[in-house]
């Protein structure tokens, strides 16, 4: 009986010690994305508090959320996810509500409500990055130089194969913004059939000028390989491609449609309390700031644009490569999780029906 | 009688001399041998059992328990009937056809307080969106006001959105108020219910899945036969090749094995694209014009090239063992008796590869229906096919319901096949290794 | 009929020679000619290779060298399948997924023969060797001996001259195979067909064969009728093979007459017939049946003292194992029967033989 209960004793012990070890899970997208964040967000923190963090990638970290709940089995803390998704999984009650008065104010003492940018405080997400989906082109392949997006369309001006990406989202849009829809009105046109039909119509014409990817990494590769002139893109992916690595690719900021990534936290994470300070810690106004020295995306909060500073090489200056600096923005779309969430089931399958016709 | 009990020297056996009338025999000890054998045995099937559990509890949990699990997801629709009480009450007093009256709005717009005040607003928004785009944000709009509503209610509503008064709405709404539903197999075969409930074709720009089941099976038929012509020259040249050279060609064959999916699709792209090796070196012979290269990318070529190689070992390996066994002597006799090489082949020698064929094409066939990886890589437009959708209502949609009635019914059709394959090769005619 | 073929052989091997590989000659040397309607057998160990003869012959293999010609004609430029050879294989090879019928139909199909000629034949081959009811059913559902009937009637089912059958017994019990043998013998002479048979038991050679052509490490040893074979062999190695066999190690003396006189391992001497021994001083091996030796009975030059090692009854007779000029695996089988000497373990007997009964070959 004594030697169990030393057992039970010394079990305790070890699991004490087991927790006085406090960790938090962030699940993220992998590559030059990630180390921007372990860069940034991470490795400070646990200056700070002490917490370890243990980074894990995933090709799309929404994906586990919706298993690991409902088999009631979580690993993940946080979770880097898409707008929509993060929607989505905040209605099926699969995330943890995230309450808005724990984020810091911004230096100057705006409350984190007013400093981020609209949209990027959610129920159950707040977001950390502004991405986009831009048009980029190989400069070197490319007759001439494209100016809009419209160029984007036009096939006699610019012969040559397009990239675009195999989905709904973003590839409508542009196709009305290219066929002389302001960006302001794109979503009320696509709204109607008419506005569908209208979209599917510009696409009609190139679609047999069409390379379609999926993956993120593949554009970059197809410009740099000469597979297509143009292709729609992540800014972030192009950044890296023409900075790092050299090529002689360009983004075209014109009708480029911003989105957010977000950090949510699946509901019943084993640390939840460590999931919120790091939530809070890695979206106050200096850390959002500091990833922008990694990658080229824009930090979420307006309070850290000012202080953006030079890329990694120390020579490239990030503000004019954030989608989110002014030069950019003149032509520039906000994607309405609103519109997708209720349309991207319907709109999918038209769009794969149209595919496979 | 006692010479035919065969001489067992663990059970003593004594015949009874008109003790029992039917002659039964029994054992020493009196008890009748059959008992005696059954008890003999069920001792041995016990421990046999106990032996082969493990394996069965990790089967029924890996594999059984998912199916089904599947299977009950298609069906299952509960979060309409959970969250909205009084719905689902107005819906069952009143007959399908109904027109919604003020009582039917005042249970709506209880509902949508309940909704408020539970979060779950989203979810049943996003449950009638499956059938009804667009209706998600109608009812997250109308949660968040409903407080607010003074009657009448459906003057009230009507106004914050005119949508609500859609038929269509009513409808999917009484149906969703059933905690199970077969309307997700309705949209896995582009059919749906109109206003009155009758099952019709949805608008022909969205419907899709039938297509791509159609060239799912078509493609992947296709692939089966492609890796059949390919893999079995090579099968054969392996099976009469001395054990040294045929193991080293092994190798070769098993080199995909090796190497990972996504290598080696990516290696495809880099050999097929229209700057890809292949068409550089067909410029470069003047085979082709620079300006007219060849596309066997993102198209069907590109989509059967690709998986063909992939899947070419599971042709190869049934193909291979089966040969392996067939002795020489067989064709030889065939000559002998006066065959050509060629009637030989036809009548003595295919036929007994039949069932390496069978197991190869059954393989290669299933596993290229559930491929999508690749096919959406090198194959296009062309290459979405349908467990690209499954995927799609996977990770992209999270229409779990949906994904389900797809892949169930891809089980089902496969399940058919598999029949009709066992009515026409003979499922025990199969020969895998 | 055996004795002289060589004018108008039917089948005849003619200098072949066969390798594999181009480092190892299988088959060195192969001269024979076969007469129509004779029975001839290679004998011979495994790996000798008899299998190798008769497949050059169905036109399996193609001789590295020299010529094989069927009926006058060089075969070597004509296809397995117009060569209308019957063949017998060692594992049968009915064809798994045909019924016993379809299997005899199959060569008459590939003739072209209609229907009801086909059905005739079948059915007549079939009662040939008495499987007619069998008709229906599939190879792996009858017995060995009745898979050996049935491809014994595929080989013959469209009569053809000539037939192979590389070891056809092979795989029967020893009841079984003797019952076969008298079969395949009797058919062979009712039908008058030509048969090459392989096998590498003695017996079967022996009881069924016209001539038998002993085989070692490619090449025939010896060509002859049975009979000839177990009493006049012309090497060791075949005076080895064929029967039992005493030997006796020793160097050539001297001649006398037509005996040779071999000086043995112990220092005596032995009179021996000079079938195939060299010069004086060479080497040789003088070979001995031990039916041909008698104990005590009548004295002859080589009558010696032996010693009783041991004896094994077996009924009709007994083997004597003795040590006779320092070899004691010397067997000599003592009929049991009256008038004979009962000898015990560990006495001394004399022991005689013929010198023509001593056959003085190569050493081996
Ligand atoms: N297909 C072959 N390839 C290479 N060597 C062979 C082949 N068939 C037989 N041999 C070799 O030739 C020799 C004679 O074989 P075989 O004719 O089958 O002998 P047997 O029938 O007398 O037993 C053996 O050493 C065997 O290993
Ligand atoms: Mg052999």
């Amino acid at each position: 009986m004594k030697k169990i209960l030393i057992l039970t004793t010394a079990l305790a012990g070890f699991a004490y010690a087991a927790n006085a070890e406090e960790v938090v899970t962030v699940m993220s997208w992998g590559g030059a994305y990630t180390k921007s964040q372990v860069e940034a967000y991470h490795k400070p923190f646990t200056a700070a508090t002490g917490i370890k963090v243990i980074s894990v990638d995933a090709d799309n970290p929404a994906t586990p959320i919706k298993a690991q709940v409902e088999a009631g089995n979580v690993t993940i803390d946080v979770a880097d996810v898409e707008f929509s998704d993060a929607v989505r999984l905040c209605d099926e009650g699969l995330l943890e509500p995230i309450d808005a008065s724990m984020l810091p104010p911004a230096p100057d003492g705006t409350p984190a409500i007013k400093d981020f940018i609209d949209g990027a405080i959610q129920d159950c997400a707040v977001a950390n990055i502004v991405w986009s989906t831009v048009v980029a082109y190989n400069s070197d392949n490319v007759k001439g130089t494209p100016t809009s997006i419209a160029d984007f369309f036009d096939t006699k001006k610019f012969p040559g194969k397009r990239g675009l990406r195999k989905s709904a989202k973003a590839t409508l849009e542009m196709a009305l913004e290219a066929d002389g829809v302001p960006a302001s009105e794109v979503y009320s046109v696509l709204n109607t059939p008419e506005g569908v039909d209208r979209a599917f119509a510009k696409l009609d014409t190139i679609k047999d000028d069409i390379v379609w990817w999926e993956a993120g990494a593949q554009p970059p590769q197809l410009l740099a390989d000469g597979e297509v002139v143009m292709s729609t893109a992540y800014n972030g992916r192009i950044f890296n491609a023409a900075i790092s690595e050299g090529q002689p690719l360009v983004v075209l900021w014109d009708g480029q449609i911003l989105d957010f990534d977000l950090f949510v936290i699946p509901k019943g994470a084993p640390n939840k309390d460590n999931a919120m300070k790091f939530i809070s810690f890695a979206t106050d106004t200096q850390r959002l700031a500091d990833q922008a020295s990694w990658i080229s995306y824009g930090p979420a909060r307006k309070s850290s644009s000012a202080l953006v500073g030079k890329y990694i090489d120390g020579k490239t200056d990030m503000a004019p490569h954030m989608p989110t600096a002014p030069a950019n923005m003149s032509n520039a779309l906000v994607n309405n999780f609103e519109f997708w969430v209720d349309h991207d089931a319907e709109l999918n399958e038209r769009f794969n029906a149209w595919l496979a016709s | 009688m006692s010479e035919n009990v065969p001489a067992d020297p663990h059970v003593a056996i004594v015949t009874t001399a008109g003790g029992v009338e039917d002659g039964a025999l029994t054992i020493s000890d009196g008890t009748p041998l059959k008992r005696a054998l059954a008890r003999a045995q069920s001792h041995a099937r016990r421990k046999a059992f106990l032996l082969v559990l493990p394996l069965l509890a990790f089967i029924i949990l890996t594999f059984v328990v998912p199916i089904f699990q599947m299977l009950y997801r298609s069906v299952d629709s509960p979060n309409f009937h959970d969250n909205m009480p009084n719905m689902v009450a107005w819906f069952a007093q009143n007959p399908s056809g109904t027109e919604p009256d003020e009582t039917a709005f005042t249970a709506l717009v209880e509902d949508l307080k309940l909704l408020k005040k539970n979060r779950k607003a989203g979810l049943v928004g996003t449950r009638i969106n499956y059938e009804l785009p667009g209706s998600r944000s109608l009812f997250t709009k109308g949660a968040r006001k409903a407080a607010k509503l003074e009657p009448p209610y459906k003057e009230a509503l009507l106004k914050i959105d005119p949508k609500w008064s859609d038929p269509k709405l009513w409808q999917v709404m009484r149906s969703a108020a059933s905690p199970y539903t077969f309307n997700f197999y309705l949209a896995a075969v582009d059919r749906t219910r109109d206003a009155d409930g009758k099952i019709v074709r949805v608008n022909e720009n969205r419907r899709i899945y039938l297509k791509l089941f159609g060239r799912t099976l078509v493609l992947s038929l296709l692939i089966t036969f492609m890796t059949f012509i390919l893999a079995y020259p090579i099968a054969h040249l392996l099976a009469t090749l001395p054990l040294r050279k045929s193991n080293l060609l092994m190798i070769l064959v098993l080199l995909p094995f090796w190497t990972s999916l996504l290598v080696r699709t990516t290696s495809w792209m880099v050999l097929l694209q229209s700057q890809g090796v292949l068409n550089d070196a067909m410029v470069a012979l003047g085979i082709v014009s620079d300006d007219h290269r060849i596309q066997m990318m993102y198209n069907k070529i590109g989509t059967v090239v690709a998986m063909t190689h992939i899947l070419l070992p599971f042709m190869v390996l049934p193909l291979y063992s089966v040969m392996r066994t067939i002795n020489p002597s067989y064709v030889r006799a065939a000559r002998n008796l006066g065959a050509t090489s060629w009637t030989a082949f036809r009548r003595i020698y295919f036929p007994q590869t039949v069932p390496g064929i069978a197991a190869g094409a059954l393989l290669v066939f299933i596993l290229a229906v559930g491929y999508y990886i690749t096919p959406a890589l090198v194959g296009g437009a062309d290459g979405q096919l349908i467990s690209n959708l499954i995927a799609f209502h996977m990770t992209g949609s999270l229409n779990w319901s949906m994904a389900a009635a797809l892949a169930a019914l891809l089980l089902g059709g496969i399940l058919v096949l598999y029949w009709l394959y066992d009515k026409l090769v003979g499922i025990d005619n199969l020969k895998l290794g | 009929m055996a004795s002289d073929v060589s004018d108008n052989a039917f089948v005849e091997f003619d200098r072949v020679q066969k390798s594999y590989d181009g480092e190892v000659l299988v088959v060195k040397d192969l001269n024979l000619q076969i007469g129509k309607g004779e029975f001839v057998t290679m004998l011979g160990p495994s790996g000798s290779g008899k299998t190798t003869c008769l497949m050059m012959l169905a036109g399996f293999e193609t001789a590295t060298n020299g010529d094989i010609r069927l009926a006058g004609r060089p075969i070597n430029n004509i296809p397995p399948h117009k060569r209308g050879i019957g063949m017998v294989f060692q594992n049968y090879a009915l064809f798994p997924h045909m019924t016993v019928g379809e299997n005899l139909s199959f060569p008459l199909e590939v003739r072209g023969l209609d229907k009801t000629a086909r059905e005739e034949k079948v059915k007549r081959a079939l009662e040939m060797v008495q499987m007619g009811e069998f008709i229906n059913r599939r190879p792996a559902q009858l017995s060995g001996g009745q898979q050996q009937r049935i491809a014994l009637a595929r080989a013959l089912v469209f009569e053809p001259e000539l037939v192979l059958m590389d070891e056809p017994l092979g795989a029967l019990d020893k009841q079984l195979r003797e019952h076969m043998q008298f079969e395949i013998k009797h058919l062979h002479e009712r039908l008058g067909i030509t048969v090459v048979y392989v096998t590498h038991d003695q017996s079967e050679a022996l009881t069924m064969s016209d001539r038998v052509a002993v085989f070692d490490d490619g090449r025939i040893q010896q060509l002859a009728p049975p009979a000839d074979l177990y009493e006049r062999p012309e090497n060791s190695f075949v005076a080895q093979f064929i029967g039992e066999n005493n030997k006796l190690d020793g160097v050539v003396e001297g001649f006398e007459g037509d005996e040779v006189i071999v000086r043995l391992a112990d220092g005596e001497t032995c009179r021996a017939n000079p079938v195939k021994c060299g010069d004086v001083g060479s080497e040789t091996l003088i070979s001995i049946r031990p039916e041909r030796v008698w104990i005590e009975g009548k004295t002859t030059p080589n009558t010696t003292e032996a010693q009783v090692l041991e004896l094994i009854y077996l009924g009709d007779h007994v083997r004597c194992r003795l040590q006779v000029h320092g070899n004691d695996e010397f067997i000599v089988k003592v009929p049991n029967s009256a008038g004979h000497k009962h000898l015990v373990v560990g006495e001394t007997a004399k022991v005689s033989w013929d010198a023509q009964d001593a056959r003085a070959l190569d050493p081996l």
